[in-house]
């Protein structure tokens, strides 16, 4: 099979733009991709499109011109864009296109998502009581993992503080302004433990990435990123997930990041201890101390001490969410996986500017999860 | 004046209860395999099965974990009192049966904690124009009531 490699990658800024259609800050970031690349948009065989709010994310060949190319619209919660550089990779790898492009781009409005519940498959009583909320799970799943696993309520503000301070170093972040622990921790509690600095929020951006086979990345590029492995998992029976008004007793079924994770670790023969940096989907700071654990990245419970020791910064061993993390940059749903391996490609590059880390990086990790319980993880290498 | 009290949803808890049939939900049972789902399911999520009987849930258990909930929820879908009471919600763990989300009564985590015992009660949630309180499942420390 022919492996699929990424020759460019563009980022339209992410956070608040009044009056830019989604289309429109899509439309930028495949511009910036393609010049990244080196290609113009004829060239594009086939292109991939996630979006929660755009119905037709396909319109945007009216910004880029109608070239008759099959373009699939794609959406699977969190994993979109996750799922759409799948696919993309898939096409090449399977022989269907020599050049492929993943788009994602979205514009939420303020505040909480509101839906109704029935979308989700669950009663109505459920969203009238209060109950239909994501952020009650992320506070109910990392206030047991603290119960379980001996983690702090300032080791939760250390990770929102690292990430908020590495946001401050990329210019396409949404809060750029540093917190410390202590502002972080003096913040209103939103869903016990977590706070209101603890949490990312929906907002708007646009990020692109340009696939081509491998044996042809020569003509476009000196730094291909291969892309080793792409795996996709969703939840299974008695696992906790978000949304979920029960669930069945006894032994503890893992989450579909545990099991998508091994299974890219597979496809890609490569293991965690072989990671240099890694984007994970930090919802709010205590996700991203489980997700830690549970893409194998540490045990559970090493979190306190790795964190507490700068790991997991920008100059530590294993640098997360180097860009911010969603919760320096938002979450447009249908870009966010798209941002994060922009981020990666940057890092194995060496092209990160202020927030580049240290040495010679080969393989970058980027991880989604989200509603009703789906996880995406890709792994890129040099 | 007497308040007049409704479900939030019929088949969601027995109501009203009574001395002799109490405040219990109500989950299905496959017939084919046995799995349990609350709120009741007539397709099972374990084998595809579409025959299942009635079956109600213990009303105690132990808290599984909980959290609270400090802004108000977007409405719809929330129907609550546009005068929001900040409310806790947690996963009782039935055992034999299911970990089960609620609300829990109060608002403040002060007062839970894990592994604690629960007992099923019902709490108006919000009033409706014509005085009518509309009322949903709960859980409710235990050590409160003996204390
Ligand atoms: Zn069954």
């Amino acid at each position: 099979m022919t492996e699929a490699v990424i020759i460019g990658v563009g980022l339209h800024p992410f956070g608040r733009f009044p009056g830019k259609p989604a289309l429109d800050m899509g439309a930028d970031a495949v511009r910036l991709a393609l010049a990244d690349a080196g290609v113009g948009w004829p060239r594009i065989q086939g292109g991939y499109i996630g979006s929660y709010e755009v119905a037709n994310p396909d319109a945007i060949v009216g910004r880029l011109g109608l070239t008759g190319i099959p373009l699939r619209g794609v959406f699977n919660g969190c994993a979109t864009a996750g799922t759409a550089v799948a696919l993309a990779a898939r096409a090449i790898e399977t022989g269907e296109h020599d050049l492929t492009i993943a788009i994602g781009l979205d514009k939420h409005p303020r505040g909480a998502f509101a839906a109704d519940p029935s979308v989700a498959g669950i009663p109505s009583w459920y969203g009238q009581t209060g109950m239909f909320l994501t952020t009650h799970f992320f506070g109910m799943k990392i206030n047991r993992y603290m119960h379980d696993h001996g983690i702090s309520h300032e080791t939760l503000a250390r990770v929102a503080s690292k990430n908020f301070h590495n946001a401050a170093r990329n210019d396409k972040a949404w809060r750029r302004t540093p917190l410390s622990v202590e502002e972080i921790l003096a913040s209103p509690v939103l869903n016990h433990p977590l706070r209101q600095f603890m949490y990312c929020g929906p907002n708007e951006g646009a990020a692109a990435v340009v696939l081509c086979r491998a044996d042809q990345a020569h003509k476009y590029t000196s730094t291909p990123v291969r892309v080793r492995a792409t795996a996709l998992r969703s939840r299974k029976l008695g696992a906790f997930e978000v949304q979920s008004p029960s669930f069945p007793v006894g032994e503890p079924v893992e989450s579909p990041t545990v099991d998508a994770s091994r299974a890219a670790y597979e496809l890609a023969g490569i293991g965690p201890e072989d990671v240099d940096v890694a984007q994970l989907q930090d919802t709010d700071a205590g996700s991203e101390i489980i997700h830690m654990a549970e893409n194998g990245l540490c045990k559970d419970g090493e979190q306190e001490r790795l964190i507490a020791e700068g790991v997991t910064g920008i100059g530590g061993r294993l640098p997360v969410n180097t860009d911010g993390g969603l919760l320096g940059n938002g979450e447009p749903i249908g870009a966010s996986g798209l941002r994060q391996i922009h981020e990666i490609v940057l890092q194995l590059r060496r092209t990160a500017g202020a927030r580049q880390i240290a040495g010679t990086p080969r393989v970058g990790y980027t991880h989604l999860y989200g509603a009703p319980g789906v996880s995406a993880v890709t792994i890129l290498s040099t | 004046m007497t308040t007049t009290r409704e479900p939030v949803a019929q088949g969601l808890f027995t109501w009203p209860p009574t001395g002799s049939a109490p405040l219990r939900l109500i989950a299905s049972e496959c017939a084919d395999c046995g799995l349990l789902s609350f709120p009741a399911a007539t397709d099972c999520v374990r084998c595809a099965s579409t025959a299942s009987k009635e079956r109600l849930l213990a009303d105690r258990g132990t808290l599984w974990t909980y959290t609270t909930q400090g802004f108000r929820p977007p409405s719809p879908p929330y129907d609550g009192p546009e005068a929001f009471e900040p409310y806790a919600v947690g996963y009782v763990e039935l055992p034999g049966e299911l970990l089960v989300e609620a609300r829990l009564t109060g608002s403040g985590p002060e007062r839970l904690r894990i592994g604690q015992e629960m007992r099923l009660t019902c709490v108006p949630y919000t009033v409706r124009d014509d005085g009518t309180e509309v009322v949903t499942f709960a859980f409710a420390p235990v050590e409160e009531e003996t204390s």
